[in-house]
């Protein structure tokens, strides 16, 4: 048996590609998911986050590249890797024909693990009443019935697809709450997807950014907004001449004054800008979107 | 303990709680010895990351800012220090460069900004007198 150290990581994807016909689903994905923390999975709609989840899931095998999830390959040892992971879908798909009190005995059977205690404290923190069929149930308390299912057998990965997809503010709030409440729990490791940047900025300790099937930049949340600047400048000539200026990820705006969005060091670029014969006239930190939208455009480009 | 968060203005959540409780402190809104809310709670009404409230705390207590009592909970350091004005000084700085800035665009000198400045604070202090 697997003797799964602390300090293993709970998901590695090495240089993974998934094809769809011509297209790349996935383009060359190396991503660590240390135990503990969440990370948050960010990309617009058509990335590849749900690609990239179900290859953790085992749903799906890896063209090329390799995957494993507690150490283990999770298509071969998918008894294994499912039973120590909770999952919701984006489609949260459950029975609809079963009562809320039906669907958790029905769950119950697929986990060993099941805490039936546990499940029952959250139906009612969630206020889903056992009676109720789930057909007849609400987008918001759908999404938390198939959070309960996800958490009952107090899984090491929660793996969240868009949990919030569709919902209005007030349930999606309700829902995020008792996700943070799941993270507390020790040594727990939450992989979550969202293209809500917001959502992603509020709850992540490491977060990875696809665009296009390319893990555009991966890495610790705190350390990714210090370490990026929104500087504007003036400097005559074209956007070309403002893009050429060291570390500079993403420049808008015209007519002499742009916004640049930059990370590296500032004593260089501060340099090259008045050898440039421009100057800086205003600098702040970058939001979590510009960066995104630097990082993501930059290397569609390239 | 009110905080505001936002997660549009780049700061990172835990710097932006870092900030806003030394300000509460600095301004006597929590006093020396008061107990601040315990991690989960704090986690649960802000909806964020358990992790990024202990980081923060972590950061409070390095400052001397907070005491964290194992066991117990986290205080307000009974000497809290107020911001040294070096310190103090420094969190100024970038809002007095983009104020010069702006007033530079706008041709005004700093004899003037300074003599607004000093209006401002009057307006401020005597807020009854027109």
């Amino acid at each position: 048996m697997n003797a799964n150290p602390e300090n293993q990581p709970v998901i590695a994807l090495n240089s993974v590609t998934r094809r769809y016909g011509a297209k790349r689903a996935l383009d060359n994905v190396s991503l660590t998911v240390p135990r503990g923390g969440v990370l948050g999975l960010v990309g617009a709609n058509g990335a590849g986050k749900t690609t990239l989840i179900k290859h953790v899931l085992g749903l799906l095998r890896a063209q090329e590249g390799s995957v494993q999830v507690f150490g283990l390959e999770p298509v071969a040892r998918a008894v294994e890797v499912l039973g120590r992971l909770g999952y919701l879908s984006e489609d949260r798909d459950l029975p609809p024909w079963l009562t809320v009190g039906e669907l958790l005995r029905y769950s119950r059977a697929f986990y060993p693990a099941w805490d039936a205690g546990y499940a029952e404290s959250l139906r009612q923190q969630f206020q889903l009443p056992p009676g109720a069929r789930i057909r007849t149930l609400s987008k918001g308390e759908l999404a938390k019935a198939g959070l309960l299912v996800a958490l009952a057998h107090r899984p090491e990965l929660l793996v969240l697809d868009e949990p919030s997809s569709g919902l209005d503010p007030v349930v999606r709030r309700e829902l995020l709450e008792a996700i943070v409440r799941a993270v507390a729990d020790e040594g727990r490791t939450v992989l979550f997807s969202s293209h809500l940047l917001d959502e992603i900025a509020r709850v992540s300790d490491r977060v990875a950014m696809l665009a296009h099937g390319r893990l555009v930049l991966q890495g610790e949340l705190d350390r990714i907004l210090e370490s990026h600047r929104r500087v504007v400048v003036r400097l005559p000539g074209t956007a070309a001449r403002v893009k050429a200026l060291p570390s500079v990820l993403a420049v808008s705006g015209g007519s002499e004054e742009w916004t640049v969005i930059r990370n590296g060091s500032p004593e260089s670029f501060a340099l090259a800008l008045r050898q440039a014969g421009g100057e800086a006239l205003e600098e702040s930190s970058a939001t979590f979107e510009e960066i995104f939208h630097a990082r993501a455009t930059e290397r569609a480009v390239d | 303990m009110e905080i505001r968060l936002s997660t549009t203005d780049g700061l990172p959540v835990y710097r932006q709680i870092v900030n806003q409780v030394k300000y509460l402190i600095a301004s006597g809104r929590l006093q020396p010895g008061q107990e601040l809310p315990a991690i989960r709670t704090l986690a649960e009404r802000l909806v964020i990351n358990p992790n990024t409230v202990v980081h923060a705390y972590g950061e409070l207590a390095r400052d001397g800012v907070v005491v964290r009592r194992h066991g117990s909970g986290t205080y307000v350091a009974d000497k809290a220090p107020r911001l040294s004005p070096q310190v103090a000084t420094e969190s100024l700085a970038p809002k007095v460069d983009s104020l010069l800035t702006d007033a530079t665009h706008l041709d005004l000198g700093l004899a003037e900004v300074l003599q607004l400045v000093r209006e401002r604070h009057n307006l401020l202090k005597h807020p009854k007198n027109p």
